[in-house]
């Protein structure tokens, strides 16, 4: 079911909480700039600062939820909004503002606490790293970033901290700078990113055009305000879409870039060379999640133009490509060998279930697997992580085995999150969340192809993960080497993490809707009898028969044997080729190097031809040109300007040498030369006389 | 014209000729002596005895004898195989000649508007040497003063000109 | 034919004979026989046109000739004390020879 438009009681002024709000992301960039500048040694110093300054957060957080969990258990919809303008070019503000609202509040919250685990998991993880200063730098400047792009009211602070997300993320995949993987896996995550962002930044630009103001809520002026959204849809843009639609599908493809959807997705499973509490925190909780997050935040220009029980355009795109990332992500996880790059593709797969949700559901739906998935894959990662250094360094599922008894804390914690995942039904949160996903799918008026997509993804994420669990956890141990438990500091943020894997889901669940009505601002009411109605019942069914038919095909296939380290897998053997094929990742990125990066190299030599035969010979022919005018011009100078003045001077020099042989010094000479003129002179005065 | 005066244009016209053409530069001086006299003669035959006679005197008389001498005292500077002429003579022939020529034209041209000889001579002036002392004394004393401020200068200047100098200047 | 006609047209003879001489000689002392053949030419000019003048009483011919014969006295003095000067140094009288004034 599609949800009715959000309507709030405007605030006028808001209140301290909201205005301060900027001290969320503020004291983590701070406390970064403060890291960046100490020395490498001062280890306990920076990790000390990073923490208390999360810490500090999250307390505000903490209180800026409370504030408006108040206001909602009062009826009052909470949405304040502060700005300020940064400066101002002719007619144009340029602000910059933060709103304080049920979804950015439970995002905060959700963030801060998250990203604080990690923090005190990082601490046991990297304390054998020699650059253990800067992955805190690192982490703090990216938990700011996080937080700004939550808060963020205004369209340039949302793109400055996703920009500032994305280099981060580009400067934690790739911290470990000395191995090519790592640099190359950070360089593909930036630029696949990047293309996304270019979209995302045409279609701010024009909303920012259309709307003319910067902020999303801003009194009724606003971009996500309801005379924007109707000028917008009055607006026609091209091939049939009106100007609504195209923002929303532009602002998308940013959101894919970022949150890893086909066919963005392919630099997600490579990001995993960095560091584990990175994979934990950036990939798997929150920047992934701030695609999906952005989209909730436009939602009312997604959602635009749509008739009540209706979808529009952008949503419908939305729904189909989260549905088909959701499949086909799942289909290659199964194939996978390194533990973490299993947990990458789920992830994927995971996103595309979030943004079906929305395309389908609405944000409650797509925000809430949002939340629970945060959690359990958080978990999952901490305990890949767990598992790692357990076994010094181990990454290939194939050689472990029989960890259950080396680490049980850990095994606890990670089944935990793997049954979560799975979406086991009733007792883990996962349930509840991808529940009501599939809930929204299976009444999505234009089609139910995407409603079988999600239940195939759900038996297969149900399969390779068991088949992970099996392969790490049971049977015998394969390596080598002594495997061991990890230290307090790495299991116990585990634990927390598996408590509120389980605790969440009761948020979600029919019976008490608090999630969808905290977010919608409508009542939440206990209602037990929810559960007796057959729709539900028929979707808890069907979740049954899904989680049975993976994980029992999974249990069949590789938990009861204990598989062989160098052996082939058995799909392996009854399938090869196709085996072969979803190991290689469906060949995405070959068909990338081949088509977009062939073309890219190609692009680059034929620029570097251009620039240096035709505008180098441009100027070299100018210079040519030069040289030869130059040459022209002394040629001149010396031939004929100093040639025809030499030549005067030269002429002069021997008349006047012809001349001074009058001067003979020779008396007769002067003699004849008087008595010849007065020849003529004689001869010239009879002439004149006579006439 | 009569026969007097054709014999003493020969005698003059070939004194002169001898003057300038002879080799040795004596006979050049000897030569110059008789055109002098010849033109004494001439001078005489005008009616001019004075200018005659003071030719005899200045010319003959002293200007010969110091052109004789001078020759004399550069004598040694010439050799038998000098040339005669210097180099190129030929434009000095062809200056001399021009102006022959047009003096000649220009004589012979206003002669027309000379009376004939025959018509009625002119009388020949009577002219005494008081007549030129007179006229020395009165009219012409002003040059005649000048001229012989000038003769001064000139004997001077002869003297210091051709005297030996001592050694260091003078 | 006047008698002044031949007197001028032998003064004019005389005066060519003697610039030929001036003029193509090579020793200095004939280019100063030269010139007094020149100025006795003039002289001669002088006198007959005083004979065959208008006024023949007025005696400027005759007085115009004398001076000139004085002043060529004067001239030729010098002229030959100088020719003798310059003997003395460059042991020579040839004109060709003393172009010391040459440019």
């Amino acid at each position: 079911m599609m949800q009715e438009s959000i309507s709030f009681t405007p605030q006028l002024a808001a209140s301290a909480i909201a205005r301060n709000l900027w001290l969320i992301p503020a004291v983590p960039i701070a406390a970064s700039g403060v890291i960046a500048v100490l020395k490498q040694p001062r280890r306990k110093t920076a990790s000390a600062l990073a923490i208390g300054a999360l810490s500090f957060s999250l307390l505000l957080a903490l209180i800026a939820f409370a504030h408006v969990l108040s206001g909602w258990a009062n009826g009052q919809a909470v949405r304040e909004t502060a700005s300020f303008t940064w400066f101002q070019t002719g007619a144009s503000h340029v602000d910059l503002g933060w709103v304080l609202d049920p979804l950015s509040a439970i995002m905060l919250v959700m963030v801060t606490f998250v990203g604080l685990l990690i923090f005190i998991y990082s601490t046991g993880y990297m304390a054998h790293d020699e650059n253990y200063t800067r992955f805190f730098c690192f982490l703090s400047l990216f938990a700011g970033a996080m937080l700004g792009v939550v808060i963020a009211n205004s369209l340039l602070l949302l793109f400055m901290c996703w920009e500032l997300v994305g280099l981060t993320s580009y400067l934690l995949i790739g911290f470990w700078y000395f191995k090519p993987a790592a640099a190359a896996a950070a360089k593909k995550a930036f630029l696949t990113t990047r293309v996304g962002d270019v979209f995302f930044l045409l279609g701010i630009v024009w909303l920012f055009a259309q709307t003319g103001t910067l902020l999303f809520y801003n009194s009724g002026t606003g971009s996500m305000e309801q005379a924007a959204l109707t000028g917008l849809l009055a607006q026609p843009a091209a091939w049939g879409f009106t100007a609504a639609s195209a923002i929303g599908l532009l602002i998308f493809a940013g959101a894919a870039g970022k949150s890893g959807q086909f066919p963005l997705h392919v630099w997600l499973p490579d990001a995993m060379e960095g560091p584990t509490p990175v994979s934990a925190l950036i990939h798997a909780a929150t920047m992934v999640a701030a695609g999906v997050y952005l989209i909730a935040r436009v939602y009312p220009l997604m959602q635009a133009g749509a008739l009540t029980g209706g979808t529009t355009t952008a949503l419908t795109v939305v729904t189909w490509v989260g549905a088909f990332t959701a499949l086909f992500a799942a289909c290659i996880a199964v194939a996978q060998n390194d533990i973490k790059r299993i947990l990458a593709y789920s992830t994927v797969s995971q996103l595309g279930y979030m943004m079906a949700g929305l395309g389908m559901g609405g944000v409650a739906v797509g925000m809430f697997h949002l939340i629970t998935h945060a959690f359990f894959k958080a978990l999952l990662f901490m305990g890949a992580g767990s598992v790692i250094h357990g076994c010094h360094e181990e990454q290939d599922i194939r050689n472990m085995g029989g960890l259950k008894k080396y680490m049980p804390l850990t095994f606890a914690t990670y089944s935990i999150g793997m049954l979560a995942l799975c979406g086991v039904p009733i007792l883990f949160s996962g349930f509840w969340s991808k529940d009501a996903i599939l809930e929204s799918a299976h009444g999505w008026p234009l089609s139910h192809a995407p409603y079988y997509m999600l239940v195939f993804g759900a038996i297969l994420t149900a399969f390779y993960m068991t088949r992970q669990v099996s392969y790490v956890f049971f049977g015998a141990y394969r390596g080598h080497g002594h495997p061991h438990e990890s230290p307090r500091s790495m299991t116990t943020p585990l634990a927390i993490l598996a408590f509120f894997a389980i605790a969440l889901g009761a948020l979600g669940t029919p019976a008490w809707p608090w999630f969808r009505a905290f977010l919608e601002n409508g009542a939440a009411v206990v209602d037990f009898h929810a559960f007796a109605e057959p729709a539900w019942l028929m979707l808890l069914l069907t979740s049954c028969v899904i989680v049975t038919i993976g994980i029992g095909l999974g249990w069949m296939l590789y938990g009861s044997k204990s598989p062989a380290a160098d052996q082939p897998d058995v799909i392996e053997r009854a399938a090869p080729p196709l085996w072969a094929a979803l190991r290689d990742r469906l060949y995405i990125d070959e068909f990338y190097g081949v088509t977009v990066i062939a073309f890219y190299s190609w692009w680059a030599r034929v620029a570097d031809w251009l620039d240096r035969r035709v505008w180098g010979g441009i100027v070299s022919l100018v210079a040519f040109v030069f040289g030869l005018w130059a040459t022209l011009n002394r040629f001149l100078d010396t031939n004929v300007v100093d040639g025809a003045f030499d030549k005067s001077c030269e002429e002069i020099s021997t008349s006047g040498g012809l001349l001074a042989r009058i001067q003979s010094g020779r008396v007769q000479t002067y003699l004849r030369l008087l008595a010849l003129a007065v020849v003529v002179l004689a001869i010239l005065l009879f002439w004149s006389g006579r006439a | 014209m009569s026969l007097v005066f054709y014999i003493l244009a020969a005698l003059t016209v070939a004194g002169a000729l001898a003057a300038v053409l002879l080799k040795n530069t004596v006979h050049c001086a000897l030569a110059l002596t008789a055109a002098f006299a010849g033109l004494a003669l001439l001078f005489l035959s005008l009616d001019a005895q004075f200018a005659g006679f003071a030719q005899i005197l200045v010319y003959i008389g002293a200007v010969a004898i110091l052109v004789v001498f001078a020759i004399l005292l550069t004598r040694d500077s010439e050799t038998p195989k000098d040339t005669v002429y210097g180099p190129r003579p030929l434009i000095g022939l062809v200056a001399a000649a021009g102006i022959f020529a047009v003096l000649g034209w220009a004589v012979l041209r206003s002669a027309a508007a000379l009376p004939h000889e025959n018509a009625s001579p002119a009388a020949a002036p009577n002219v005494t040497v008081m007549d030129i002392g007179n006229a020395l004394m009165g009219r012409y004393v002003l040059p005649l003063e000048i001229v012989a401020l000038l003769l001064t200068a000139a004997l001077i200047g002869a003297v210091i000109v051709a005297m030996h100098e001592k050694e260091g200047a003078r | 034919m006047n008698p002044l006609t031949g007197y001028l047209l032998v003064a004019a003879l005389l005066f060519s004979i003697g610039l030929a001489g001036a003029l193509t000689r090579r020793n200095a002392i004939l280019v100063l026989i030269g010139i007094e053949l020149m100025l006795n030419a003039a002289n001669l000019n002088l006198i007959a046109f005083w004979r065959y003048g208008p006024h023949p009483e007025a005696l400027t011919g005759m007085m115009f000739a004398i001076f000139s014969i004085a002043v060529a006295a004067a001239e030729a003095a010098v002229g030959l004390g100088l020719v003798i000067n310059i003997h003395r140094h460059a042991h020579t009288t040839n004109l060709d020879q003393m172009n010391r004034m040459k440019g």
